[in-house]
């Protein structure tokens, strides 16, 4: 397969890698020393760090920045740019800055509404969608130009990726909508959180059917639940999260010391079931402020060491 | 049509109290089908401020009136002389009335009684709902009949996002999840492999991103 950027995320997957991305939450603070240590902590078992992009719409130190703080770190950050806060061209800008860096993977996203986070009141852009942004960004890269025409002297180079949620309504268009994200220049998915194990391989069932997976590299999300409690407020209150009774019930069964573990358990459990899965190229771990499990996790599903290249 | 709200009467009282004279009036087309801002709404929210006035001791003379749209000159003639000699008027139209009587007016203080809210539809007798942004640049035509400009939160032309669930909206269980609804369209329609086609990005210059707008027919 053709490397066309020089995305460490791109390298391990079209050189046959299993892959392993996580993500880390920048600070609500203008000290970065906080997200340079998550990165550190996770840097040698994965091989790409996403950073989130003011998630639940919260202000948070941004993206961009985070992202270059990890790169001057010698780690390989992923951008995540949400088209919520900005129009066409702070996102192009953005765009090249992080190329400019030496960011050479992003990931594409709608970003949750501003009704969620800090600034209920404040306004939306939503100038271009999620699957625009990924046009975006290829035309940008492949044609070398931008959305006005203009040419762009040197191109950014970037890998770009998407998101999707198997586990939103309505289930009978989220394999077209997948594709749709394919043909709108997507290159990898990280998708929402699998709980619902059944239900993921019957998406990847029609996603394999169309013979997408040949043409987009799918990494399930996985968070580790820490508690009982965690995974009742996922399975009410978080929109397009499907969370099994089953699971709920698992961990009640099991002492309120020993749920945390419990809950890393089950999530190895899916990433053992899931690498078997065809169309599967690896994972996403989200280990929502509790970086330091990553490691243990990626160890114990089988994933470690990670590929290394000159 | 315009859909209007009035505004919380302790607000409107704050805006008119210092003046000794006031028209209150009411525009009587779209405004009144909400029951906000007709001719009728005008005399009650007139009578309202003649008790509030008296309550607090407020020398204010108060008349009412109103014609059939306060965004068109000739429907003013009717009311020429008592716009005309007032102090300040207290208009109950949506915010075209409002300014269009500014602009006519030169000098008089126009307030607005309402807030104006959305282009929408009347669901029911007193349930009115957003259906219309006018962005100027019309895709129903590709969506199924249903908006996404307007309908869908985060105005995604290739929706819906991950948190369309059991088609509502991730905002709140009282808003249709507008890509569930383009979808149940299409697929009414027979239409559902329209659903992969990709709507491209949107110019955004014919909305008010492009400043305000005007339309001239030639030959008038």
């Amino acid at each position: 397969m053709e490397i066309k950027t020089k995305s460490r995320l791109e390298k391990v997957l079209k050189n046959g890698h299993m892959a392993v991305s996580s993500e880390c939450g920048p600070p609500r603070s203008s000290d970065p020393a906080h997200i340079i240590e998550k990165g550190h902590l996770i840097k040698n078992h994965v091989d790409c760090i996403n950073i989130t992009d003011n998630q639940t719409s919260v202000t948070r130190l941004c993206s961009l920045a985070a992202c270059i703080h990890l790169k001057q770190e010698g780690l390989e950050p992923v951008l995540q740019m949400v088209v919520r806060d900005r129009n066409r061209i702070a996102l192009q800008s953005d765009i090249l800055g992080a190329a400019s860096h030496g960011i050479h993977s992003m990931l594409c996203l709608s970003g949750d509404h501003q009704r969620f986070g800090d600034s209920p009141e404040g306004q939306n852009v939503f100038d271009i969608d999620s699957m625009q942004l990924l046009q975006t960004v290829r035309y940008m890269r492949d044609e070398g130009k931008f959305l006005g025409g203009d040419a762009i002297k040197v191109p950014p180079n970037m890998f770009v990726g998407a998101a999707a949620n198997p586990f939103a309504d309505p289930f009978e268009i989220r394999v077209p909508r997948l594709a749709k994200k394919i043909a709108a220049g997507a290159e990898f998915i990280q998708t929402q959180c699998v709980y619902n194990l059944d239900k993921f391989e019957l998406w990847m069932k029609g996603v394999v059917e169309r013979g997408l997976h040949e043409k987009v590299f799918i990494m399930p999300g996985i968070t580790p639940m820490r508690s009982v409690g965690m995974a009742k407020y996922m399975a009410r209150a978080v929109p397009g999260m499907d969370v099994p009774k089953e699971l709920i019930d698992r961990l009640s069964g099991v002492p309120k010391d020993k749920q945390s573990e419990e809950g890393i358990t089950i999530a190895v459990e899916a990433m053992e079931r899931l690498k078997e899965c065809t169309g599967v190229a690896g994972f996403h771990i989200m280990a929502i402020e509790w970086e330091e499990k990553v490691p243990e996790m990626v160890e114990r599903a089988g994933f470690y060491p990670r590929p290394e290249f000159d | 049509m315009i859909v209007g709200e009035q505004k919380p009467f302790d607000e409107v009282w704050e805006m008119v109290k210092s003046h000794k004279q006031l028209t209150v009036f009411g525009c009587n087309t779209c405004v009144a089908v909400c029951h906000q801002g007709g001719n009728k709404e005008a005399e009650i929210l007139a009578s309202l401020l003649k008790m509030r006035a008296t309550k607090e001791g407020v020398d204010i003379e108060i008349v009412d009136g109103g014609i059939e749209r306060q965004c068109e000159h000739p429907f003013f003639e009717s009311a020429k002389e008592l716009l005309e000699d007032t102090e300040a008027v207290l208009s109950l139209a949506c915010g075209i009335g409002v300014q269009f009587m500014a602009q006519k007016y030169k000098k008089t203080p126009i307030y607005p009684a309402l807030n104006t809210t959305f282009l929408g539809d009347v669901q029911e007798d007193g349930y009115f709902t957003e259906k219309c942004q006018a962005c100027g640049d019309c895709v129903l035509g590709v969506t199924g009949g249903v908006c996404p400009v307007t309908r869908c939160c985060k105005r995604l032309f290739n929706g819906p996002c991950g948190g369309s669930s059991d088609g509502k909206c991730e905002i709140s269980k009282d808003i249709d999840c507008a890509w569930q609804l383009v979808i149940d369209r299409l697929k009414a329609m027979g239409k559902l492999d329209d659903y992969e086609k990709l709507t491209p990005i949107k110019d955004w210059s014919k909305d008010r991103a492009g400043g305000p707008r005007s339309f001239k027919l030639e030959g008038f």
